[in-house]
């Protein structure tokens, strides 16, 4: 068991909904980290489709890069697009 | 010599509430043996089963494994609650019997052993179990009708993780391969109990409520030998069929089963959920 790969699982809530990350389980193999995933993630109903990856595979971005990565975004409010100004008959925004 | 009172009418209501009219003559599900009984035999294969899978709880090889057993476990439970409750007192059933009494077939209360055991007991068992609910679809009685509908799902769950994990262990290194071959061989002396056709049952397939298993043995058999072969593991010949657990005769392991099982309702009687 302690040589079993670890695998991301990702769970859709909802039909519409996009799979979210759940957490993560270990398994032997690709099979059965869906199975774990099932029994460890959706046992009350979470979910309706399951993804898993082996973590392995997913590359993440360096925490130590996290200044030069994110914080230039601070400060520049104006990339969020609050400035319009939306006419009353629009609806559903 | 004074008149007996008369009857009032709320009395005789109290009264009609305690024992409906005609409840000892008229027939009824509830006083039908041979619906009892057929119901305490799937009852009792889930309630054994899912009691010994419930033993892994804390011990099983990693702790996905252990959510997974504990799983099944539960679907079972929950299964054994209809049918007794069908039956019944669900939890006089299970907890008030001693062992002469349990009506499950042997291969339910074997003992876990290794994992590669439990996994086996769990394929040869499950399979046989998801088979006889889809059949139990078409029974008369609509209690097993319905707990069998709910149930097939989570059977076929059962059914397939147990093969998942078979053919792993069994293709996989030579230590699990040995420890499948030794499960074979502890479990498959129980399996001709599964498709014994007693007078019992005989009636309660007569009456529409149960199916007959031997419907489907050629099927069993196959789907059974399909996993082993996937599994590289040996179909093995037939044995001396050891049969009993239907009639009460149960291996020495029930006692102890029970005896854990039934602790604390015994002991504890005032004891509530």
């Amino acid at each position: 068991m302690s040589d079993w790969p670890l695998w991301e699982v990702f769970v859709r809530t909802k039909g519409g909904l996009a799979h979210r990350h759940f957490g993560s389980v270990h398994a032997p193999d690709a099979e059965m980290a869906l199975r774990h995933a099932r029994d460890t993630y959706t046992r009350r109903q979470e979910g309706v489709s399951l993804w898993v990856v082996k973590s392995s595979d997913i590359v993440a971005s360096d925490p130590a890069q996290a200044g030069e990565l994110f914080e230039p975004a601070a400060d520049k409010v104006y990339r969020h697009p609050t400035f319009y100004e939306i006419p009353d008959e629009v609806k559903h925004i | 010599m004074p008149s007996l009172p008369t009857i009032q009418p709320e009395d005789e209501a109290v009264a009609n509430k305690v024992q409906p009219a005609g409840a000892f003559d008229a027939p009824s599900d509830a006083h039908d043996p041979v619906r009892a009984g057929y119901l305490l035999r799937l009852g009792d294969d889930a309630l054994i089963l899912g009691q010994r899978l419930s033993e892994w709880t804390g011990h099983a090889p990693s702790v996905e494994v252990d959510l997974s057993l504990a799983n099944l476990a539960l679907d079972l439970v929950g299964q054994a609650t209809l049918f007794l409750g069908a039956a019944g007192d669900a939890d006089e059933l299970a907890f008030k019997r001693d062992v002469l009494d349990f009506r499950n077939c042997l291969l339910v209360e074997q003992p876990n052993g290794d994992f590669a055991r439990t996994m086996m007991r769990h394929l040869l068992f499950s399979t046989w179990q998801h088979m006889l609910y889809q059949a139990l679809g078409d029974s008369r009685d609509q209690a097993v009708r319905e707990v069998a509908a709910k149930g097939v799902k989570e059977v076929a769950y059962h059914r397939e993780i147990a093969g998942e994990w078979i053919v792993r262990l069994g293709d996989g290194t030579d230590e699990s391969h040995a420890r499948c071959l030794d499960a074979l061989d502890w479990c498959w002396r129980f399996v001709p109990e599964l498709f014994e056709v007693d007078e019992e049952l005989e009636a309660a397939i007569a009456a529409g409520i149960a199916v007959d298993p031997r419907l489907f043995e050629a099927d069993y058999r196959a789907a059974i030998a399909a996993v082993l072969t996937e599994a590289r593991l040996p179909i093995p010949a037939d044995q001396r069929a050891i049969l009993g657990g239907r009639r009460g005769h149960h291996s020495e392991h029930l006692g102890h089963l029970l005896a854990i099982m039934q602790y604390l309702p015994r002991t504890y009687p005032d004891a509530v959920w």
